[in-house]
């Protein structure tokens, strides 16, 4: 679903690369956690991914094809099969919860009757039900990051990548949101989490791929991790 | 459902930007005023032209009923007068000036005058015989129009000789005048327009990047993203183009139709109807200048 062949992205001539030499797979319905400190490669690995940015060496391949030989007017029909969650959740403040996930169909042109049906099913499927008509600022903070989750694979793409998406929150809250995120991946979606809470790790015991300075030091199924090589002392 | 999307999109962006729209409209309704009001005075140039100007310099007319000219006083032109004053034309003493030349019926005259006053009344009060005869010549050296004058004035049935362009051509330098000068205004102003257009499109895809950002994770297209903001400058400066129309029609309407065609009967004077031509461009005009500069603005501005 995603292979990276010896990819090196480099921001800045002057420092090192941001990722060096990356060569892996992730086959269709894994669920693949990204570890490693801040600065470790793991946001510029999804931006790759989504072809926000062009590696420098080696090429990306989603869902079989070379992201560089994507024109850029078909960009948006790789970015409509991959699913994104940060951090940050990146809601619209003056949406309903409902308005916030039906966006992501209607900017795409979905009918109205589709958006009916499809959104309560996908908020059902994050555990929101009957939560349509809240504002985003009416929610805590899991609730907040469910409704950016369901509005990631509210168009069913065949991958789902999250960008730190318990970053923002408790031990608790981020275990719901684990939860959601296997549920996700029962389904077939292929999930790549960019994570540094070894907890999480632990517990899930899914694939882990560790990287540090942009140099892949890992890659192990049913893994842990220990966390940041100082922390682990 | 698209088409829904995008409209509510422009309304809300409208909306936020409101004291910037206004700003817009304002500037692409004077800039594309004077841009009009440059059209309504070629046209009416050419109106003034009527048919024989851009043709021959010299009119001569022949004596009619109710010429009161002093040399008129034996009554209308003769054929025997009509036929020595062609004669005197392809004489060898004239010839050397004369270009060409062109005989006016009484008919002719009628027709060509009702073409130029078409806009005014008096047209259906004007019959054929009142209207002169003429020669219109055309010289070889524009400058040689005296002589002509003398030959010409003596003859008998020959009412006035009168050279045309001498008193047309101060008025169309006035005019012309004040058409480039409207056309140095407007160009300045729909410089104004597009570099305002340009920043009211710039904070319009600031304030919405939260939106856009999500709309390009979730694949929506490039006209998707693009298009609501693209519509937005084109809509301001449409209005402003639709109330510089409305104005103009006004002044045309009342200002040239009702006050200066009683004030100057005998000038010949577009009509309202010319602005179903100003109008119709100047709208194209706004919307295509939006539309480029708002493309323009998103290239930098509005990643995809």
């Amino acid at each position: 679903m995603i292979r990276f062949d010896t990819v090196t992205k480099i921001y800045d001539q002057n420092s090192r690369p941001a990722l060096d030499r990356i060569s892996l797979e992730i086959d269709r319905g894994d669920f693949a956690f990204l570890v490693g400190s801040s600065g470790s490669g793991k946001s510029t690995f999804i931006r790759l991914v989504l072809k926000e940015d062009r590696a420098t060496r080696g090429a990306v391949y989603v869902a079989g094809q070379n992201v560089a030989n994507i024109p850029s007017w078909r960009v948006p029909k790789l970015r409509r099969g991959i699913g994104v969650v940060f951090q940050d959740f990146r809601l619209l403040p003056n949406k309903t919860v409902f308005a916030n996930v039906a966006f992501a169909m209607q900017v795409i042109g979905r009918s109205r009757a589709v958006i009916r049906e499809t959104v309560p099913e996908v908020l059902k499927t994050v555990g929101l039900e009957g939560k349509d008509h809240r504002m985003p600022h009416e929610l805590s903070g899991g609730e907040q990051q469910r409704v950016a989750i369901a509005r990631a694979v509210v168009n069913k793409p065949g991958i789902l990548l999250a960008d730190e998406p318990t970053g923002n929150l408790d031990p608790t809250t981020s275990l719901g949101i684990m939860k959601v995120l296997d549920r996700i991946n029962q389904n077939g979606t292929t999930v790549v989490m960019a994570t540094h809470d070894n907890v999480i790790v632990n517990e899930m015991r899914k694939r882990v791929i560790e990287l540090r300075d942009g140099v892949l030091v890992r890659d192990q199924a049913e893994g842990i991790y220990l966390g940041e090589p100082e922390e682990a002392k | 459902m698209r088409l829904a999307f995008i409209l509510g999109e422009i309304g809300s962006g409208l909306r936020r930007n409101l004291s910037m729209v206004v700003s817009v409209v304002l500037v692409t309704f004077i800039s594309l005023t004077f841009v009009g009001a440059a059209g309504m005075l070629q046209m009416q140039i050419n109106q003034m032209k009527g048919y024989w100007y851009d043709k021959v310099q010299v009119a001569v007319f022949l004596c009619v009923d109710t010429s009161t000219a002093a040399s008129c006083a034996s009554g209308p032109v003769t054929d025997e007068q009509r036929a020595e004053i062609e004669a005197t034309l392809t004489s060898p003493a004239v010839e050397q000036y004369v270009d060409t030349y062109l005989y006016e019926s009484q008919e002719d005259a009628l027709g060509h005058f009702r073409d130029q006053f078409a806009n005014s009344p008096i047209v259906d009060s004007v019959t054929a015989d009142q209207l002169p005869e003429s020669f219109r010549i055309s010289l070889v050296d524009p400058q040689k129009y005296e002589v002509i004058n003398e030959i010409f004035s003596s003859l008998p049935g020959v009412e006035v000789v009168v050279d045309q362009r001498e008193i047309l051509e101060k008025v169309f330098n006035v005019m012309n005048i004040a058409s480039l000068v409207a056309v140095g205004i407007a160009v300045i102003m729909i410089v104004c327009a597009i570099l305002l257009i340009a920043t009211t499109i710039r904070l319009s895809a600031f304030s919405r990047r939260r939106e856009t950002g999500i709309m390009r994770l979730v694949g929506a297209s490039k006209a998707v993203i693009q298009l609501p903001f693209v519509l937005e400058g084109v809509i301001a400066a449409v209005v402003g183009a639709l109330l510089a129309s409305v104005t103009l029609w006004a002044v045309a309407h009342f200002f040239i139709g009702d006050w200066l065609a009683s004030q100057y009967p005998d000038t010949a004077f577009i009509s309202s109807n010319t602005m179903l031509v100003i109008g119709p461009a100047l709208v194209l005009l706004g919307a295509v200048l939006a539309g480029i500069s708002s493309l323009l603005t998103l290239r930098r501005y509005l990643k995809v």
